[in-house]
């Protein structure tokens, strides 16, 4: 005899398969989560990445150094300034050489703003995630400002490709400083909308507050850097750890918190936004004119306008571009590791070095490929609506998840 | 809340003692890189000088950065081993950071995974086997990561080439309108 109440009962106690992704428009990019759910309780879940995998480090063996370049803009491409400035600086650490000091003042200004336009997605498409629509436009409007002022500066939105080694691909315009103070003041503007309308938000702390719980021993354990970490009072940010370009003389803290929740993974990145936002200001005081490029051209491209105007450099160009065991930059025989903190957290490059003009190895440290497998573990006993608020708060990228 | 962690490089040379002390012969050697050292050990004493880096009460190296790997089959220099398998470490206390590199031979790729130290070793070795093909004793799961399941060889090995060995012209190509595989090259 059929019973409503015992079929209730029955099917309660059978767990049932789930899949979500690898394209479905909550999992940020190909990712893909298998589940086994009993009711609306995520008893088991398995990840599967590689969806997006390219084959960049075995490209990058066969490409110079400053073709590996364009590569690194399709690692996180919400910040691809961070990463060529990443890359450019391990190349120049391996080289051992030092950039002038303008341009290490505009690389710190432009990781900054990429800091800033990747973190405002993340905060906006976590918030949508979570059903509140409006935040995503506040969002992407400020980062569709910042958007155009890299447009400007690199010539392109997204694959910016502006680091050399040793220096840029050429100095910033004319407005550039104007531009970027109205952006600043906006944004100022946009933190405080965002923090007015969820940090009171019941709904929103309903759905984020001791969900996801990473403590500081398994976010340790697992190597989780950046603002994920720093969520979960991992004291580490490389800019104090080993400061890089200028930002030994910068002022800022670094916002820890100790909850290592959803809610925490939120609050980090909206205060990191505004210590971004000071350290543009003070970085633009510092911006002072000067050439942008190393001295030595045998190791540093020359800039495009001398390059079709002086004989020189035009050699120069040609010794470096062309393929070939005699030409192009050729480091001592080392390996070396080195890392930037990106929007996501440690992005290292392992470069090992034969001495011949392409790298023998190029190991990217991706943040996002770290800081994704805990994810598993978070999952074990949590709801199914769990999911989405948890991944939103990683932000994991798909390009440098699977690279 | 605790204090940031800061590099402090006069406690390398605490580091460099007690690993020295620790590690006597079974050390092959030790490299000063730009802001930390390289140990360099073969694969089988690995993991005892990773759970001593881990657990020596001085030492405190409980973050886990990294693993990867190198193939050196055509290297100028000559190295121990074909592969080197490399850790990387920071210690919060010390504020230093580490390499362990692991030599690992041609024949037999194999070492004993690090996964019970570190959470983080678990889909980085999964990472190294599926593109070098050196195996983990002990890891809970190696299977591919980045690579199809049914994929044959490991693509960063020096000896794979660059274009593939086939892969791309071989894809069983599904013709819309027959519905019927038509085979590659």
């Amino acid at each position: 005899m059929y019973s409503y109440e015992q079929e209730v009962v029955e099917r309660s106690e059978n767990t049932v398969h789930m899949n979500v992704g690898p394209s479905h428009p909550a999992m940020h990019g190909t990712l893909r989560v298998k589940m086994e759910v009993k009711g609306e309780r995520i008893i088991r879940t398995e990840q599967e990445i590689g969806f997006l995998h390219t084959g960049f480090e075995k490209l990058g063996e066969h490409r110079s150094y400053n073709q590996f370049i364009t590569l690194t803009d399709r690692l996180n491409y919400f910040s691809p300034l961070s990463n060529n400035i990443g890359f450019a600086l391990a190349c120049e650490e391996l080289l051992g050489i030092t950039v002038p000091r303008r341009c290490q003042v505009i690389r710190t200004i432009l990781a900054e703003m990429s800091r800033l336009a990747d973190h405002s997605l993340c905060v906006g498409a976590m918030t949508m995630d979570l059903g509140a629509f409006t935040s995503i436009l506040w969002t992407f409007v400020e980062r569709e400002k910042l958007y155009d002022v890299f447009e400007a500066v690199t010539g392109t939105r997204l694959t910016t490709s502006y680091t050399r080694v040793g220096g840029l691909a050429f100095d910033l315009p004319a407005d550039f400083e104007k531009r970027v103070t109205l952006i600043l003041d906006s944004m100022e503007k946009t933190l405080d909308n965002l923090r007015d309308s969820f940090y009171q938000n019941r709904i929103f702390l309903d759905r984020t507050e001791g969900i996801g719980c990473i403590s500081k021993e398994m976010a340790m354990a697992y190597g989780i850097t950046g603002p994920m970490g720093r969520a979960s009072g991992v004291p580490y940010d490389i800019r104090k750890f080993r400061p890089y370009m200028i930002y030994n003389e910068l002022k800022f803290e670094v916002p820890l918190y100790e909850t290592g929740d959803t809610l925490a993974r939120y609050k980090v990145r909206i205060d990191e936004m505004v210590q971004s936002i000071s350290l543009v200001r003070q970085a633009m005081k510092l911006l002072e004119p000067g050439p942008i490029n190393y001295e030595d051209q045998k190791r540093t491209l020359p800039d495009k306008t001398s390059t079709y105007r002086d004989m020189e450099s035009l050699i120069h160009h040609f010794k470096l571009v062309m393929p070939g065991d005699d030409h192009g930059i050729h480091p001592p025989l080392i390996d070396q590791y080195s890392s930037t903190e990106a929007p996501n957290g440690e992005l290292g490059w392992h470069l090992v070095s034969d001495g011949t003009s392409a790298p023998y190895r190029v190991r990217i440290r991706p943040p996002s490929f770290i800081n994704y497998p805990i994810l598993s573990k978070l999952l074990e006993g949590a709801m199914l609506a769990d999911l989405v608020a948890i991944l939103g708060s990683f932000n994991i990228i798909a390009g440098e998840l699977d690279r | 809340m605790d204090a940031l962690i800061i590099q402090k490089p006069e406690n390398q040379l605490t580091l460099i003692a007690k690993v020295e002390a620790h590690m006597g012969e079974r050390l092959l050697g030790r490299e000063e890189k730009s802001h930390y050292h390289q140990f360099k050990v073969k694969g089988a004493d690995a993991k005892d000088l990773m759970r001593f880096l881990r657990d020596d009460a001085s030492l405190g190296f409980s973050y886990f950065i990294d693993a990867t790997a190198v193939d050196y089959l055509r290297y100028p220099i000559a190295q121990p081993e074909r592969y080197a398998v490399i850790y990387t470490l920071l210690s919060p206390a010390l504020g230093v950071r580490a390499q362990v590199k692991a030599f690992v031979p041609e024949g037999a790729p194999r070492m004993p995974s690090m996964t019970d130290l570190f959470a983080g070793a678990n889909w980085t070795e999964r990472e190294v086997w599926d593109l070098y093909g050196i195996e983990f004793l002990g890891h809970p799961g190696l299977t591919r990561i980045l690579m199809p399941d049914d994929y044959e060889g490991h693509p960063l090995r020096k000896d794979y080439p660059l274009k593939g060995r086939g892969e791309r012209g071989n894809f069983p190509v599904y013709h819309a309108t027959t519905q019927k595989p038509q085979g590659g090259a």
